[in-house]
């Protein structure tokens, strides 16, 4: 065999044990998950409080950190698609490409992004602290909703940055405002990956735990203001697995369980929507 | 070279122009010092190689040139002697005034009937009724209407190309402008629907003011009535289109239009 045949086969194998590391891992988690967690999963899980006994192995469920990690997630979704969307549509529309403040901004987005959530979650503690805020739903809200941002607006800009120039132009050709043009026009041909964008962010936000470690609190209720503490799925979780009752530790699977599914709903979710949404835009 | 009043010796009214244009991107110069009326109410062919700022020329018309990073324009175009230049100049109002195709359809991501509708809604028509019969005429206008009337619901990428560029005619009409520019309309097109979109602009040459830019030269035979001919960003001669075809003055003109250059 010469050698360039070698080398398309040694690659090729490459291509076939990474695809498969990756499948493998995949399984691997949810396997382990299921494994461990059905057992544990009833009802009660998903629609009772813990009891004072739960913790212990007694019964109750984690419906306060569900509860908790929806509102904490969807809060914080709410709240940067209200920055995101903006700042994108400065990005893309307002700004001419090569102005130093559009590369800054694009910068410091690829930055952030990269900050790791405890960091977040220090920072907003410390932030908490100044500003006199005991640790809630708000705060973790917030704090959620700094972490998802960047990675919110760099999933939208990659799309709106599809958008061809032309489909802007044709409608500034008719008189529209820019902002017409970013609402009416790029906004809905880029409205798949905007949604896409929204609902990634969202599953981020919903499976952080170390920015609301400090910051959101954890108690046993369903959380009913703002102003309330609230737990998480992801603090649960780890709550549940650093007890030393087995019982407690499989519960934390269980947990683990809840959390995929909700993250896997959203994933369909945004696959669904891409579909629907996209029966308009110009391919 | 220059010839101001060479539009009224032919009873050509201006109704675009173009004083001492001058465009450059960045420091390389794209169109020197043109100057030009553009009659009324007649079809202008603006002719050249490529690269020549033909389509530098057309959007510097609508201000579309804006777009470009590092551009720097001096000089006025006067569109019913208002300058698109002015600081003060509302851009978005001068180009209602004006219907623009592209080289390739760029139809909107909406509806066939939202496309066409798009114009007059931006421009404050929120009335249902006086929109369908907006959305039917201007169709009618462009000759999709037949073809679509069943189906206006349906995404404007349902449409083969060269319907997509009727759709944008018929868009850019509604807006009720005064003045149709068209990049090379034709360029992506079959011939069929090459030769549908002709046949458009010589409908429509009574009564709107067209520029079309092309390196077409048998299309500038076919449609034009005015020509204007340019080589590396100057405009080399303009006149009617019988004087430019018959009878060029300038060596370069001759020379496009016997086939030497291209």
């Amino acid at each position: 065999m010469n050698r360039r045949a070698a080398e398309e086969t040694f690659f090729k194998a490459l291509m076939g044990i990474s695809a498969l590391a990756i499948v493998a891992a995949l399984l691997g988690i949810v396997g382990t998950v299921l494994w461990k967690g059905l057992p544990t999963m009833n009802l009660d899980m998903v629609t009772k409080t813990p009891t004072g006994a739960f913790h212990l192995g007694g019964a109750g469920g984690v419906l306060n950190a569900i509860v908790g990690s929806l509102c904490l997630a969807g809060g914080a979704t709410v709240v940067s698609a209200c920055l995101a969307l903006p700042i994108v549509m400065g990005l893309n529309v307002y700004s001419r490409r090569a102005s130093r403040l559009v590369t800054f901004t694009r910068f410091s987005m690829d930055v952030l992004a990269g900050v790791p959530s405890i960091v977040f979650g220090a920072v907003g503690y410390i932030l908490m602290r100044l500003l006199g805020l005991p640790a809630s739903l708000l705060v973790g809200i917030i704090v959620v909703s700094l972490l998802i941002l960047p990675i919110m607006i760099k999933a939208m800009d990659e799309m709106v940055r599809l958008v061809p120039a032309e489909m802007a132009e044709a409608s500034a050709a008719l008189g529209a405002t820019r902002l017409e043009t970013a609402f009416r026009v790029v906004a809905r041909q880029a409205l798949p990956g905007l949604a896409t964008a929204v609902l990634i962010a969202f599953g981020r936000g919903v499976g952080d735990a170390a920015s609301v470690l400090f910051t959101a609190g954890f108690n046993d209720r369903l959380p009913d203001s703002l102003g309330s503490e609230a737990a998480t799925l992801p603090l649960m979780i780890f709550h549940q697995y650093n007890s030393p009752f087995p019982d407690v530790q499989n519960r934390a699977y269980a947990s683990a369980l809840i959390l995929m599914v909700i993250i896997l709903a959203v994933s369909v979710t945004a696959r669904i929507l891409t579909r629907r949404l996209s029966r308009h835009s110009i391919r | 070279m220059t010839q101001p009043s060479a539009t009224g010796a032919v009873g050509l009214k201006p109704h675009i122009s173009v004083r001492n244009l001058n465009v450059y991107y960045g420091d390389q110069p794209a169109l020197a010092d043109v100057s030009v009326d553009i009659p009324d109410r007649k079809i202008t062919a603006v002719l050249g190689p490529s690269g020549c700022g033909k389509t530098t020329f057309l959007r510097s018309l609508n201000r579309l040139v804006d777009s470009v990073d590092g551009v720097r324009v001096s000089g006025q175009v006067l569109v019913d002697d208002e300058d698109l230049f002015d600081p003060a100049a509302e851009v978005t109002h001068i180009r209602k005034k004006m219907g623009l195709l592209s080289q390739r359809p760029s139809p909107l991501p909406m509806s066939i009937y939202d496309n066409v509708a798009y114009g007059p809604r931006i421009h404050g028509q929120r009335d249902r009724a006086a929109l369908d019969a907006l959305v039917e005429h201007h169709l009618k206008l462009a000759g999709l209407w037949e073809e679509v009337r069943d189906r206006l619901r349906a995404p404007a990428t349902s449409l083969s190309i060269g319907q997509q560029q009727r759709l944008c005619l018929a868009r850019g009409l509604a807006v009720e402008p005064e003045i149709i520019l068209a990049d090379e309309p034709t360029s992506a097109l079959d011939p069929v629907s090459s030769a549908h979109i002709e046949g458009k602009f010589r409908e429509l040459r009574d009564r709107y003011t067209i520029v079309i830019v092309t390196h077409i030269l048998r299309q500038a035979r076919r449609l034009a009535d005015y020509v204007i001919f340019m080589y590396m960003g100057r405009m080399v001669e303009h006149g009617p289109a019988a004087e430019i075809f018959d009878n060029p003055r300038e060596k370069q003109t001759r020379e496009y239009i016997s086939g030497v250059i291209s």
